[in-house]
C-alpha cells in the first residue's frame, strides 16, 4: 500500500522550544537557527516533508521571523512553491484589540483552522523545528493509517540525562505500541522514551480537538492532548532509529554540528535520495590556500581558508587568513578570522568579524559564543 | 502578445566540442563541468543576466540531455520569467521537412521566428565555449554610440596564437575594414571572441540572403561576416581586456582550471557583484577528513576528503579516499578515487572510478620524453580498475 501524501498537510511550529536557546534565537525563530555549514533548522523537515511527496506545508511562526521570511521565500528550493498549496506561513495577526499571540500549539492551529479545513487534507503532520532528522514521512503516515491510532507520536528510546528529559516529554509505552503514560519535564536520568514532538493524526481528529479545548480555554498540545487525552484516545509510538540530533541548548547545537564531522552521520542525514534542500546564495567553491593545514573539518562553499581549521564546521563565505588557527569552532556565514589569530572552542553567529592576533578561547565543554554582526 | 524587449541573445549550444575527446562523448561542449560547481555554459547565462538581457535562446544540437536537464526553467540563472526568460531551441520539423542546423547562421535562420515574438531591435550573439565575465551592456552602449550594424567583441591575443582565431583588421575608431578566419601568417592579434551584436534588421536581411545562396556554408565568421564588409555596412569591433578563455581542447581545460588555483585570479568566482549562477547544488557541505592533506585547491558541496590533494579543482560529490593522492588534476563531479591510487596532471570524467593504486597521468618531471607528457583523460562513468594504468596524454573512453 502506498498513501497519496498529497493529501497530508504538514504544519511546523517555527519558535517551538526558541526559550532554550536564547543566544541563537536572540534575532531568530527556532527554525531559522543556521546549522551544518549551510543549512537551516527549518530546512530537514521542510525537505523531509518535500521528499516524501506533501505538499502542502503551514509554518506558524510566532515572533522574531524576518529572517524566516527572509530564508523561505517562495519556497521554490524545497519544491514547494506550487499552484495549489504549497509552503503557508502563518504570523500573528491581531485585530480590535487582540495581540494575536497564542499561548500554545492548540490556540496557534486555531488562528489557522480555516487554512486546515480548507486545505482538503485527510491527515497532518505536526513538528517542531528544533530536530536535525530526515525522517520518511510517507513511512510514518502509513505506519499510522495500518495501526489504527488515533494519533502516532514518534520518538526515540535511548539513555538521557538529567538535562535532556528536563526540557521534554516521556513516554511509557505499552507492549503494543500504545502509549500509557506521558511525563512532561520530568527530570529523571535513565533509559527514556523521548517524544520528538512530530504527530500525525486525521485533520478531522485534529480540528475537533482544536476547536473543542481552546473553547475550554486550553492551549497546550503536550499537556491537554498528549498527556490529558492519554487514556481517551488510542495514541501510539513511533521508534525513530535514524540519525537524528535535538536542540535543546547551546551545548547540544555544538554536539550536533560536530556530529557531522562523522561522514556517516551525514550521510545518514543528507542521503543522496533524500536531499536537504536549502536557500542558495552561488557561491564559488571552497579555496584552500598555499599553506593551509585542513583536518577533521565541514567546509562550505565560498570559504577561503589560508591558515590552519580542525575539528570545525564553517559556513558558506568563512574566511580565514594566514597563519590563524581554527580549533573546535563553529564559525556561521561570511565571519571574517584575520591573520595570526588563535580561536578555539568558539560559535560565531553571521558576519562576525575577528582582527589580526588575537586568542579567543573557552573551555572545551563550554562554548563560547559571539553575537551577530560583532567586530572583534 | 509578448512584451516587446530591447535586446535578445542566441546562445548557440550545439557543438560537439570533438577536440574534448572523450569528454564530450555523452555531452555538449557547453554542458562540460568547470571551476568545481559551474559547466561552461553558467559564464554566458550569468553575463546575460548580469548585464540585463532576460530573453535568451539557448540553440541544442549535439547530446541535449544533460543541457536541457541542467537548464531547466532557468530559474538558477533567474531566467524563469513571465516574459522572455530562457528558452531552449532545438532543430524541428516543418511542413517542408525537418532540418538539422547546418551551420551558426542557419541556426539562427531557423529561429528567426523566435526573435520576431519579442520585436527586439538588438540581437545578441553568444557562444557556449568561452570562460569570461563580460558586461553586454557595455558593448550594446559601444554598438549604438558609433551606429553599427554589427559590432563584434575581439581580444588582443599573442601573435603565435592568433592563427587559431579569426582575426580582425581595424581603425583607429574600432571599424573593422578586413577579416581573415584563422589565417596561417596572422597580421593583427585582434581575435574575435564569437560574440556579435547585430542590429535586428540587418541581422535578418544578411540570413535570409545567405540561405538563399546555395554555395554559402551558412556560418557567422564564414558568410555573414565577410558578406556585411563587403557591402561596406558598419561593422566595429569592441575591445575587450579581461580573463578570456577557450576552453575547446583538453589542454586549454586543463589550464583554465588550474588558472583559479593561482594565488592572484584573473577570474574572480568570488566577487559577489558579478556572481556566476550554477544549478543543482543541493549537497551537503564537504568533509576533510581526520586524515587528509589539502593545499592550493578548490573543492566543492557534497565531497569526503580522506587523502591528499594538491593544486586541483574538484567538483561536487568526489570522494578521495584515505591515501589517494590527487594533485594538478581536475575531478569532475561523482568521481571516486580509491585507496592508494594516484591521479596528477588529468581530467577525470564524471562519476568515473579510480581503483585502489591505479595510477592515472604522471608529473612532467617524471618523464623522459618530454614529447610523450602530456593530460592524461578518463572519459565519463568509467571504471579504471585496481593497479591500472592510465600514461599521460592517454584518453580513455572506455572502462580498463
Amino acid at each position: 500500500m502506498s498513501y497519496n501524501m498529497t493529501n497530508v498537510l504538514g504544519i511546523l511550529f517555527a519558535n517551538a522550544h526558541e526559550e532554550s536557546v536564547p543566544e541563537l534565537s536572540a534575532k531568530r525563530t527556532m527554525a531559522s537557527i543556521p546549522f551544518g555549514g549551510r543549512f537551516r533548522l527549518v530546512d530537514f523537515l521542510l525537505s523531509g516533508m518535500s521528499n516524501s511527496g506533501m505538499s502542502k506545508v503551514g509554518i506558524i511562526t510566532r515572533s522574531n521571523y524576518q529572517s524566516l521570511l527572509d530564508h523561505i521565500g517562495s519556497a521554490r528550493p524545497w519544491d514547494l512553491a506550487r499552484t495549489d498549496g504549497g509552503l503557508m506561513l502563518f504570523a500573528p495577526y491581531g485585530r480590535d484589540g487582540e495581540a494575536g499571540l497564542f499561548r500554545g500549539k492548540l490556540e496557534a492551529l486555531y488562528s489557522c483552522i480555516g487554512y486546515i479545513k480548507k486545505t482538503g487534507c485527510e491527515y497532518a503532520v505536526l513538528s517542531d523545528c528544533d530536530l536535525v532528522i530526515n525522517p520518511d514521512f510517507s513511512h510514518l503516515v502509513e505506519t499510522h493509517i495500518s495501526s489504527g491510532a488515533d494519533i502516532t507520536a514518534v520518538c526515540h528510546t535511548d539513555d538521557y540525562t538529567v538535562e535532556q528529559t528536563a526540557k521534554s516529554s516521556c513516554f511509557k509505552v505499552g507492549e503494543n505500541g500504545r502509549i500509557e503514560t506521558v511525563s512532561i519535564n520530568r527530570a529523571m536520568a535513565g533509559r527514556r522514551t523521548m517524544d520528538l514532538n512530530i504527530y500525525v493524526m486525521k485533520v478531522s481528529l485534529l480540528v475537533s480537538i482544536v476547536e473543542d479545548l481552546v473553547s475550554l480555554g486550553k492551549f497546550s498540545l503536550s499537556r491537554d492532548v498528549m498527556q490529558g487525552k492519554v487514556s481517551e484516545l488510542d495514541i501510539r509510538a513511533y521508534e525513530f532509529s535514524g540519525f537524528f540530533r535535538r536542540i535543546c541548548d547551546l551545548e547540544s547545537y555544538y554536539d550536533a554540528n560536530m556530529a557531522l564531522l562523522n561522514h556517516d552521520n551525514l550521510a545518514m542525514l543528507v542521503k543522496s535520495q533524500r536531499p536537504v534542500y536549502t536557500k542558495d546564495r552561488a557561491d564559488a567553491p571552497a579555496k584552500y590556500g598555499f599553506d593551509c593545514v585542513v583536518k577533521n573539518s565541514l567546509i562550505a562553499n565560498g570559504c577561503v581558508i589560508e591558515g590552519v581549521v580542525e575539528n570545525s564546521i564553517l559556513f558558506r563565505g568563512v574566511k580565514v587568513g594566514k597563519g590563524s588557527v581554527i580549533k573546535n569552532a563553529i564559525l556561521m556565514q561570511d565571519t571574517v578570522v584575520g591573520k595570526n589569530t588563535s580561536v578555539a572552542n568558539v560559535i560565531t553567529d553571521k558576519n562576525v568579524t575577528i582582527g589580526d592576533g588575537l586568542t579567543i578561547s573557552s573551555a572545551e565543554s563550554c562554548p563560547l559564543y559571539i553575537a551577530k554582526g560583532r567586530t572583534l | 502578445m509578448y512584451n516587446k524587449k530591447e535586446c535578445v541573445a542566441m546562445l548557440l549550444a550545439g557543438g560537439q566540442g570533438s577536440r574534448l575527446y572523450a569528454l564530450t562523448k555523452k555531452v555538449a561542449k557547453p554542458a562540460v563541468p568547470y571551476g568545481g560547481k559551474y559547466r561552461i555554459i553558467d559564464f554566458p547565462l550569468s553575463n546575460c543576466v548580469n548585464s540585463g538581457i532576460d530573453t535568451v535562446g539557448v540553440l541544442t544540437q549535439y547530446q541535449p540531455l544533460v543541457l536541457n536537464d541542467y537548464i531547466g526553467n532557468g530559474q538558477a540563472w533567474n531566467l524563469d520569467r513571465i516574459h522572455g526568460g530562457v528558452h531552449i531551441l532545438p532543430p524541428y520539423q516543418t511542413a517542408s521537412g525537418a532540418q538539422w542546423y547546418e551551420g551558426t547562421a542557419n541556426a539562427i535562420y531557423q529561429n528567426l521566428s523566435f526573435i520576431e515574438r519579442y520585436d527586439p531591435e538588438y540581437v545578441v550573439i553568444l557562444s557556449g565555449d568561452h570562460i569570461y565575465k563580460m558586461d553586454y551592456s557595455d558593448m550594446l552602449s559601444f554598438h549604438k554610440e558609433k551606429g553599427a550594424e554589427c559590432t563584434i567583441a575581439v581580444i588582443d591575443v599573442p601573435i603565435h596564437e592568433a592563427s587559431r582565431f579569426g582575426i580582425m583588421f581595424a581603425h583607429e575608431d574600432g571599424s573593422v575594414y578586413d577579416f581573415v578566419e584563422k589565417p596561417k601568417e596572422p597580421k593583427s592579434t585582434l581575435a574575435s571572441m564569437g560574440i556579435y551584436i547585430f542590429s535586428y534588421k540587418t541581422l535578418k536581411k544578411y540570413l535570409i540572403e545567405n540561405e538563399q545562396d546555395e554555395t554559402a556554408t551558412k556560418d557567422f565568421g564564414k558568410n555573414i561576416i565577410p558578406a556585411l564588409l563587403e557591402n561596406g555596412e558598419k561593422v566595429f569591433a569592441y575591445r575587450f581586456s579581461g580573463y578570456w578563455k577557450d576552453v575547446g581542447t583538453i589542454d586549454s581545460l586543463w589550464d583554465a582550471n588550474m588558472e583559479l588555483l593561482a594565488a592572484n585570479v584573473d577570474l574572480d568566482l568570488y566577487d559577489t557583484s558579478w556572481r556566476i549562477y550554477s544549478n543543482n547544488d543541493t549537497a551537503a557541505p564537504h568533509i576533510i577528513g581526520k586524515n587528509a592533506k589539502i593545499q592550493s585547491s578548490m573543492v566543492t558541496n557534497g565531497c569526503y576528503i580522506d587523502g591528499e590533494v594538491e593544486s586541483s579543482v574538484i567538483s561536487g560529490g568526489v570522494t578521495i579516499e584515505e591515501g589517494a593522492l590527487v594533485q594538478y588534476s581536475v575531478l569532475f563531479p561523482g568521481t571516486v578515487v580509491k585507496k592508494g591510487a594516484v591521479v596528477e596532471y588529468a581530467i577525470v570524467g564524471e562519476n568515473s572510478v579510480i581503483g585502489e593504486n591505479a595510477h592515472v597521468g604522471a608529473a612532467p618531471e617524471t618523464i623522459e620524453d618530454k614529447d610523450a607528457w602530456g593530460v592524461a583523460v578518463v572519459g565519463q562513468d568509467i571504471t579504471v580498475s585496481d593497479g591500472a594504468k592510465v600514461a599521460p596524454k592517454q584518453i580513455i573512453s572506455e572502462s580498463i
